[in-house]
């Protein structure tokens, strides 16, 4: 640390850093002049760039004599929180970009005129740029923030490395960068929420394994004797995401020059590694990780400890174990053998009981606090996150069930399930999570409570007019499609039943844009925080809202 | 527990490993039990006659279908349900998408199944709808693709799509990657040479211009010839489905 | 056929077994009278400041 500042030293890290993003933008250079196809061509120039840019940014820094900052400041761990504020400003603006999509393409559905018969903004091309937005690049940067805040927080040190932290932040958002506008260009492997083709994934896999070290790097690094359980739970987020993206997205390009793949498995076998990824993505993605955030942020907001940090271990062993095999029950009465489907059945209605202790744990953490919920509305976001949770988790047994699947698969009913959960739940505990996060790493105050809670009472209405008209809408859908004529006929043709399915699509729309109002309110509170937000310095003293740093 | 116990550094990073190596334990032994199985259990796919691999034009109408992401609003699986069943057709069978890299079972139905489709509509009621869909089905939600029939299809790259095929385990012969653009001219063109050559390498395909213009090969005669081979390999009538009861 | 249904029979029991094993470890450590000291410091963790 006392490098003298006079003679620029290359650190072991800004050696190595220059040296890949060198290697880097060569490759990416002469895929760019051999490129096969136009989209290839495109993204291998966005990595000259980009790469270009790291390099110079490392090696403008270095000559300009930036040595490591200090781990200590005035006996206190100097956080890091640079690159923790990058992506919570850019949870936000994907969120945003993420919400519009989602309204335009329910939009489309119920006006298919806005479709413009065109390539780029269709339906089909749409919808995964709206799921990839929301999950990956919204829920994705606020699990990045999260993480590494927590991780620090709960650890008392700081983080390792100065470039790394900033190579997972920034290489992931180029990762999402490439994935959205591959998207645009017809560039997908065709698999559900795995769409990005295969250099994309090459990519992600190696900033998620700078991911994993920088997290356990500063568990490692921790002056706490144990481990916070909220990293336990962001820990096995970071790795079985690893494990899952890797096998579900095994792919033999065609052409190192060119952007098609072909899976490496088919059939049934790549339907059962699909789900098994997918339910998966839900299971440590939108639930591990986000419960990471819930087991730090509610107590901290509510200013007690988790309510029993026995159950937390119960719940954290028991859900990871039992999520993983929950897969196959998007497989009812399909080609996948019978037995895998059951087994997948099974495990998903056990699932219902540790979702439950997790819930339980949650809202109990506020028991002797209930008033809060009366004047923080950020606890309350996030206390009713929680509650979807709870509801989400009993929605999801119930939709295993073979029976009930054989009349809620492919139908809306599947769509309302898992936006009960995407906006209740990910969304709620997300905006509360940032809501804290902000004041607290830029170290202001929030500027207004009161935009809070219109964000969360116009949010949750559209929340409710969104799931209850896909309820309607799956529910109707699925008895239509199995109706029969007194003489035992099929009584509706299936474009009756989307003909039937047209009011809802609009008031499902209607719900879509209130819940993007909500996030738009966010937004500019959000935005006058950091810029005209008082100082916590200045802000006076007692103020339970805004717990002092 | 004393506290100098946690000085010890290596104790500490030992114990964040067991988490790790414990979490993983945990997590890979579904996967394994619910995945591996399929590969090595005879029942996981039926002994059918008639399946074969894509032909070079329709593998190419495939990769229109999965680029479009038709997979986001129709299935290609018939689930063995009553109504499924009289509304799309037998029950889909495990052999029937044994070469599709990736599937494309689906997961939502806004618009019908498709496992089933081919040979069910003309050609000319694909081609039109699939430019104007409104114009033959009023109350269709779907897109417009009139810009399929616009584009000359790319087939510079089909030897080497077929030869990647094979690398994930389609049965795919160096005859017919070898030929496999003259075969994907010869199956959009009736009155080619090719044709013969062509039908003996996929037995009982479609030959016809299924973009209805012969002078050139679009995305459309692609995607078109996808639509109409879809679910009519097998031949039912003398399938046995109690031969493959697992 | 047989051989089926004896793999799957083990499979199934030492499976259940297995998973009930895991369970009650995960449980005692869980509520082992020894760690509650040590659960209640750590639940303390995200609330003291520095």
């Amino acid at each position: 640390m006392t490098i003298a500042r006079a003679t620029p030293k290359l650190s072991f890290e800004e050696g190595g850093f220059l040296a890949f993003l060198g290697l880097l933008a060569i490759l990416c250079f002469v895929v760019a002049t051999k490129a096969t196809d136009g989209p290839m061509a495109f993204h291998a120039t966005l990595g000259v760039l980009a790469s270009i840019a790291g390099f110079v940014l490392i090696l403008r820094n270095n000559l300009a004599g930036f040595t490591a900052p200090p781990q200590i400041v005035d006996g206190k761990p100097n956080y890091n929180f640079g690159p923790i504020k990058f992506a919570s400003i850019a949870a936000m603006f994907w969120g945003l970009a993420g919400f519009i999509v989602g309204l335009y393409i329910a939009l489309e559905l119920a006006f298919p005129l806005l479709n413009f018969d065109t390539a780029y903004i269709n339906f089909g091309r749409l919808r995964p740029l709206h799921t990839s937005a929301v999950i990956f690049a919204f829920g994705g940067n606020v699990l990045l923030a999260t993480s590494f805040y927590v991780v620090q927080r709960t650890c008392r040190a700081r983080m390792p490395g100065s470039i790394a932290p900033w190579f997972v932040i920034l290489g992931y958002n180029f990762f999402i960068v490439i994935a959205g506008t591959g998207y645009l260009l017809g560039v997908t492997q065709g698999k559900e929420y795995a769409e990005p083709e295969w250099y994309a994934d090459l990519w992600l896999t190696i900033v998620w394994v700078a991911y994993l070290l920088l997290f356990l790097g500063t568990l490692w690094k921790r002056r706490e004797p144990h481990i916070y359980v909220a990293n336990w739970f962001y820990l096995a987020f970071i790795v079985t995401i690893a494990m899952l993206h890797i096998i579900n997205n095994l792919a033999v390009p065609v052409s190192f020059f060119g952007t098609k793949s072909y899976e490496a498995f088919a059939g049934t076998q790549d339907a059962m590694v699909q789900w098994w990824y997918g339910h998966n993505a839900v299971g440590f993605f939108l639930t591990a990780g986000f419960l990471g955030i819930m087991y730090y942020f509610i107590p901290k907001r509510a200013e007690r400890p988790v309510y029993s940090y026995r159950l937390s271990i119960i719940h954290f062993w028991s859900l990871i174990f039992l999520y993983i095999w929950a897969g196959p029950h998007h497989l009812h009465y399909t080609a996948l053998p019978e037995w895998a489907s059951t087994l997948g059945m099974t495990f998903s209605i056990m699932l219902w009981m540790p979702s439950w202790g997790g819930m339980i744990n949650g809202l109990m953490t506020l028991s002797g606090a209930w008033d809060k919920l009366r004047t923080d509305p950020v606890l309350r976001i996030m206390v009713v996150s929680v509650a979807f949770y709870g509801m989400s988790t009993f929605e999801g047994p119930l939709m295993s069930i073979k029976q009930v699947n054989s009349l809620s698969h492919y139908t809306d009913w599947t769509i309302g399930h898992v936006h009960s959960g995407a906006l209740g739940w990910v969304a709620y505990i997300s905006f509360g999570a940032l809501y804290c996060l902000i004041p607290w790493l830029w170290q202001r105050k929030l500027y207004s409570l009161k935009l809070v809670d219109w964000h969360f009472w116009i949010s949750t209405i559209g929340i409710v007019f969104y799931i209850s008209a896909m309820w309607v809408a799956g529910i109707m859908q699925g008895l239509m499609w199995r109706a029969y004529t007194p003489l035992g006929f099929l009584e509706y043709s299936f474009v009756e039943t989307v003909q039937a399915t047209h009011p809802y699509y609009i008031i499902r729309a209607i719900g879509g844009g209130l819940f993007l109002i909500g996030a738009i309110i966010m937004a500019i509170n959000i935005y006058l925080t950091i810029r005209q937000g008082e100082s916590e310095a200045h802000a006076s003293a007692g103020l339970s809202l805004a717990p002092a740093e | 527990m004393t506290s100098n116990v946690w000085e010890k550094h290596s104790l500490l990073e030992k114990n964040s490993i067991l988490l790790l190596v414990g979490i993983l334990l945990v997590v890979a032994i579904g996967g394994l039990v619910e995945i591996v199985p399929l590969f090595y259990l005879k029942s996981t796919i039926e002994t059918v006659d008639g399946m074969r691999p894509y032909t070079p034009l329709e593998l190419a109408g495939r990769n229109i279908y999965v680029r479009e992401g038709c997979y986001l609003c129709h299935s290609q699986m018939i689930r063995a349900i009553r109504d499924e069943v009289e509304r799309y057709g037998h029950f889909s069978l495990s052999a029937e998408s044994q070469y599709d890299h990736p599937f494309q079972w689906g997961s939502k139905r806004i618009g019908p199944d498709l496992a089933r489709v081919g040979a069910k509509y003309s050609d000319d009621w694909h081609r039109q709808h699939l430019t104007d869909p409104r114009s033959v089905v009023p109350a269709s939600v779907m897109p417009g693709y009139p810009f399929l029939g616009r584009t000359p299809l790319d087939t510079t790259l089909i030897a080497d799509i077929l030869k990647t095929n094979r690398i994930v385990g389609v049965p795919y012969t160096d005859d017919e990657i070898a030929n496999a653009r003259l075969d994907l001219e010869a199956q959009a063109n009736p009155d080619s040479k090719g044709v013969d050559a062509f039908l003996k390498r996929y037995p009982k395909a479609n030959v016809r211009t299924f973009g209805g213009d012969p002078k050139q090969i679009t995305e459309l005669d692609a995607l078109v010839a996808y639509l109409q081979m879809l679910g009519t390999l097998v031949d039912f009538k003398a399938y046995d489905d109690k031969a493959n009861l697992r | 056929m047989t051989t089926y249904e004896t793999i799957s029979n083990f499979s199934q029991m030492t499976g259940l077994l297995y998973f009930f094993g895991m369970f009650v470890a995960v449980l005692i450590y869980a509520l082992w009278p020894r760690n509650k000291k040590k659960f209640d410091e750590a639940s303390t963790i995200p609330l003291r400041e520095d």
